[in-house]
């Protein structure tokens, strides 16, 4: 997948779950929890969403791979074939 | 026959405005049922019937503001024939506009001769949503909801009210229901407070192996395991489960474990998990998940906000070390979890690098005291150290 259509799959996915933060205004490189103001309950609903999404398993161990907003758009291009 | 009165859904409601019935009269009903959507300061709670038998008929207008303990409806007993006379509906006042909103209108916001709603066609709202409809006059059927299951967030209404959101600072029905109840445990409730550290190590590892090959959607919290634990301790130590109310405690053999949750840009909520202690873990986090849902797509059960026995508040994994809370009225104790750090820590005669949280415990001075809060809290402790006995 390429990285425009990770973003726009990971920008609607986190528009679900904070509705009321535009990922135009947001610190790209930034911590994406605090960026996006998303708790562990709501980070594990993105996963789970990317999960049933593209069927992807999203281990425990790949979390900091989603440390920041740009991070998560790389790891769901690399591993969304 | 009997009445189905407006419950009372915490110590600062005083009245709620009945949105819609989702039941039709002739009806049967169980008790549990949902039979009816309020609007409170807390937003948007559906309330159970407490009986087995036939919705007879509805004794209140929708839109019509009802007093805590007013007839709301009548239900027959199932087979008994309909009542000939009914007596006609309670006078019940309109709506009052919210004091503060100069631009309400409340005859919009008082749809008393809407069409009866079919169940399941419902449009969900976020409390903060409906509140600045109703504060802006807007009828809420005709906006297109983009929440996470399309239901009407705050943005919605408020592109729609071609207005920006409520100035920073004032205060909604939520945080004013909020500081209702603060300001009334903080004046009544003389609250002693506790804290404690833990060493999470073997909570965090058991959570790792747990969630390994698991989905996503199956997968454990932390704050799941604070919870469980909590609600182990409260069962052991009952002065800290239950209420006081007319100047008696009653403690609870049930523990329902409030869950404190925050719900985006309008203020927090501790609905119950019912029979916390009785839930296996992976049970206790799917009724998580289903709850924060619910919470935050404003919909949630007029049991769940009446029925806690205690209150777990916990600030999750961005925050500060600690959280020393208020208790909520008429509850006797609140446990208040920190964000987890490293510290520096002794274990086994060596100091070395451990994940540690800070819990805290506020008590009722009335029913309690430091002696058994301190055995309460290791009871907590205990329970985090052995994650696999919870």
């Amino acid at each position: 997948m390429n990285i425009q259509e990770a973003e726009a799959a990971l920008r609607e996915e986190l528009h679900r779950i904070a509705p009321d933060i535009d990922p135009g205004d947001i610190d790209r490189e930034g911590d994406l929890r605090e960026e996006f103001d998303i708790d562990s309950m709501d980070f594990l609903n993105l996963v789970t969403a990317l999960n049933k999404r593209f069927g992807i398993p999203i281990p425990e161990p790949d979390y900091p791979r989603f440390a920041s907003f740009s991070g998560a758009v790389a790891y769901v291009a690399e591993k969304v074939t | 026959m009997s009445e189905f009165r407006m419950p009372s859904l915490g110590a600062d409601m005083e009245a709620g405005t009945l949105v819609e019935w989702l039941i039709k009269p002739g009806v049967p009903v169980k008790r549990g049922d949902i039979i009816a959507v309020v609007e409170t300061q807390k937003g948007a709670i559906e309330i159970e019937v407490f009986e087995d038998g036939v919705f007879e008929r509805p004794l209140v207008e929708v839109g019509a503001k009802v007093p805590v303990g007013m007839p709301l409806a009548l239900i027959g007993t199932a087979g008994e024939a309909p009542a000939a006379a009914v007596p006609p509906p309670a006078a019940v006042p309109k709506p009052a506009p919210q004091a503060p909103a100069a631009t309400a209108r409340p005859e919009a916001a008082a749809p008393a001769a809407a069409p009866p709603v079919e169940a399941g066609a419902r449009q969900k709202v976020s409390p903060a949503a409906r509140q600045l409809a109703q504060e802006a006059g807007l009828d809420l059927s005709g906006i297109q909801g983009t929440g996470p299951s399309g239901e009407i967030v705050l943005a919605d209404v408020a592109a729609h009210a071609g207005k920006a959101l409520p100035p920073e600072g004032a205060m909604t029905g939520m945080r004013a229901a909020i500081a209702a109840a603060m300001a009334r445990s903080k004046r009544e409730i003389p609250h002693f407070y506790l804290a404690h550290t833990v060493d999470l190590t073997a909570a965090e590892a058991f959570v790792a192996k747990y969630n390994e090959g698991r989905e996503p959607a199956d997968r454990l919290l932390l704050g799941a395991l604070f919870v469980k634990a909590v609600a182990g301790a409260a069962k052991k130590y009952p002065e800290f489960n239950g209420h006081f109310e007319d100047g008696v405690f009653k403690p609870s053999t049930a523990v329902h474990a409030g869950v404190a949750i925050n719900i985006r840009g309008t203020g927090l909520v501790a609905p119950a998990i019912h029979d916390s202690d009785q839930l296996q873990l992976d049970a206790l986090m799917v009724a998580m998940r289903d709850l924060v849902i619910r919470v935050r797509a404003g919909r949630f059960r007029a049991s769940e906000l009446a029925d806690p026995t205690i209150t777990v508040s916990s600030l999750g994994e961005r925050g500060v070390e600690a959280l020393y809370g208020i208790i909520y009225p008429p509850q006797v104790a609140i446990v208040g979890f920190g964000t987890p750090v490293l510290h520096a820590w002794a274990a086994d005669g060596m100091v070395g690098p451990r994940r540690v949280v800070s819990v805290t415990v506020a008590g009722d001075h009335r029913v309690s005291d430091g002696h058994r809060g301190a055995l309460f809290l290791s009871a907590v402790e205990d329970l985090l150290l052995k994650p696999e006995a919870l």
